[in-house]
């Protein structure tokens, strides 16, 4: 589905990614994690043609995605942090994105629903909170009905509401065989989610495994203690991980 | 495309400059038309204005419009849209929008005084100007990813292009008043696309012979079919060459 090789960025002198080699399937879903400026929203953003490698080559469906941009119409993005313009207007917002991709026409808008975003339809995109902006996100992510869904950080400003209906919405559609790659700190939340583990240090990947493997390799019952183990066993620092 | 351009207009028109700049042109102009009975003058006295101010609103709402619109430009990248599209919609959209106030907001007062054939030629050099700084302000903006810095170029290109260029032309006729210079500050002249403008506007309005010798060659010139041919040309390369610069290097930013 998704195949990256030798991909390399650099910021001036800083290698960000360095030589990754990597390849996600159909069906699967990645858990890319990894501590701060290791360079996993690097790696999302190439893929999505934002950030353009320096070398290398990245391929989705057999097709090289460089200056390429109908690939995009398979996938879903939502950003750590979403920047919208700031004037505008949540419904605005929604059916601006809908006018430019007039070639759906069913699209996914339950979790405008099941986060409760509808009463705050008339707010301007300033006056929301992070939180409520990250439910924006999500729910355009998942507006078009993508076989790819890329999730930067999902759970990150939600609150525990949220984050189980993200959940759910997650599983439900894992069901029907599609791609997620998500990124988080708070690995609890991907517990039930997660069916692959691909750890990202200083720009390359370190591990990359089914998370059955990894448990049994690690002799741990738990995901994230059995990522815990893993990175204390291979000497991969990393402070920010949240372990029960 | 159209659909982006679309949006890329209502968010010009949101920000509610753009019509601020047209209800001052408009203002200028009327204030000019009441003091002088003479449309020859106005025009004179507006081509200043134009000379001016043009090129200054153009570069410097282009760069803080683009600095404005990066968050609608990251939404619209994570879409099946092509930057090459994504760029040309928010030129299409800066563009016509401030080339639409500044015909309104000259024309409109013109056409009540009755002088609407005089400003002509002076609302086409005008909606060039704009045009071509509104390019340059891309490029200012392509250049650097912070806003600050971007309008600084912004600025050191308008100074550059209705200041400084004419300081250092001046200097080298001074300097160079031995030999003949008419050539040279031809192909000078052609080098500025503000003075350009200004060579054109005096020409069409047969004032040349005031400025000499060189007026009159400049008439020769620009005066022939092939000189008006040349002055259209140029400033079309005026327009296109910083707008394709922009775009090779929108293409390869990261966002």
């Amino acid at each position: 589905m998704i195949s990256l090789q030798k991909v390399t960025k650099f910021y001036g002198r800083l290698k960000t990614l360095s030589e990754v080699e990597l390849e996600m399937k159909a069906g699967h879903c990645y858990a890319l994690l990894g501590p701060n400026g290791s360079g996993k929203t690097t790696l999302i953003k190439s893929v999505l043609g934002m950030v353009i490698p320096d070398s290398g080559e990245i391929r989705i469906n057999n097709q090289n995605v460089a200056g390429q941009y109908l690939y995009r119409k398979q996938i879903g993005y939502m950003p750590q942090i979403g920047q919208y313009p700031a004037n505008l207007r949540m419904a605005q917002l929604f059916e601006m994105m809908k006018g430019l991709r007039p070639d759906v026409k069913n699209t996914d808008e339950e979790l405008i629903d099941s986060f409760g975003l509808r009463p705050l339809m008339d707010k301007r995109m300033y006056s929301l909170s992070g939180g409520t902006r990250q439910k924006v996100s999500a729910a355009l992510a998942f507006l078009f009905r993508p076989f790819i869904y890329i999730l930067d950080e999902p759970t990150a400003g939600l609150d525990p509401v949220a984050v189980e209906v993200l959940k759910e919405k997650l599983i439900r559609e894992k069901k029907s065989g599609k791609l997620f790659i998500i990124t988080s700190h708070i690995l609890n939340d991907l517990e039930d989610i997660v069916t692959d583990m691909v750890y990202l240090f200083e720009g390359s990947i370190r591990y990359n495994s089914a998370i059955e493997d990894l448990k049994t390799e690690t002799r741990e019952s738990s995901f994230a203690k059995a990522i815990a183990v893993l990175i204390k066993n291979q000497d991969l620092q990393i402070k920010e991980l949240v372990t029960p | 495309m159209t659909r982006m351009l679309k949006y890329v207009l209502q968010d010009v028109l949101r920000a509610r400059f753009v019509l601020f700049y047209m209800v001052f042109m408009m203002a200028v102009t009327t204030i000019l038309f009441q003091l002088d009975s003479d449309p020859a003058k106005v025009v004179m006295s507006l081509l200043n204005v134009v000379l001016l101010v043009v090129p200054l609103v153009s570069i410097v709402f282009t760069t803080i419009h683009y600095f404005n619109s990066y968050e609608f430009i990251l939404l619209l990248m994570a879409q099946p849209i092509n930057r090459k599209s994504v760029f040309l919609s928010q030129y299409a959209g800066v563009a016509s929008s401030l080339c639409l106030s500044l015909l309104i907001g000259i024309g409109l007062p013109a056409l009540a005084f009755g002088a609407a054939t005089q400003v002509l030629p002076l609302i086409n050099v005008g909606l060039f100007l704009t045009c071509i700084f509104v390019s340059l302000g891309f490029l200012a903006s392509s250049l650097t990813r912070d806003k600050a810095k971007a309008i600084g170029i912004a600025l050191l290109f308008w100074f550059y292009f209705t200041l400084i260029y004419d300081g250092i032309l001046l200097w080298v006729i001074y300097a160079f008043n031995d030999y003949p210079l008419e050539t040279p500050t031809l192909i000078l002249t052609s080098l500025n696309p503000v003075d350009l403008a200004r060579i054109m506007m005096l020409l069409s309005m047969d004032i040349s012979a005031l400025m000499g010798y060189t007026g009159a060659f400049f008439k020769d010139f620009f005066g022939s079919g092939f000189g008006i041919l040349f002055s259209f040309a140029m400033m079309g390369l005026w327009v296109m060459w910083p707008l394709l610069l922009a775009l090779r290097r929108f293409k390869k930013n990261d966002l």
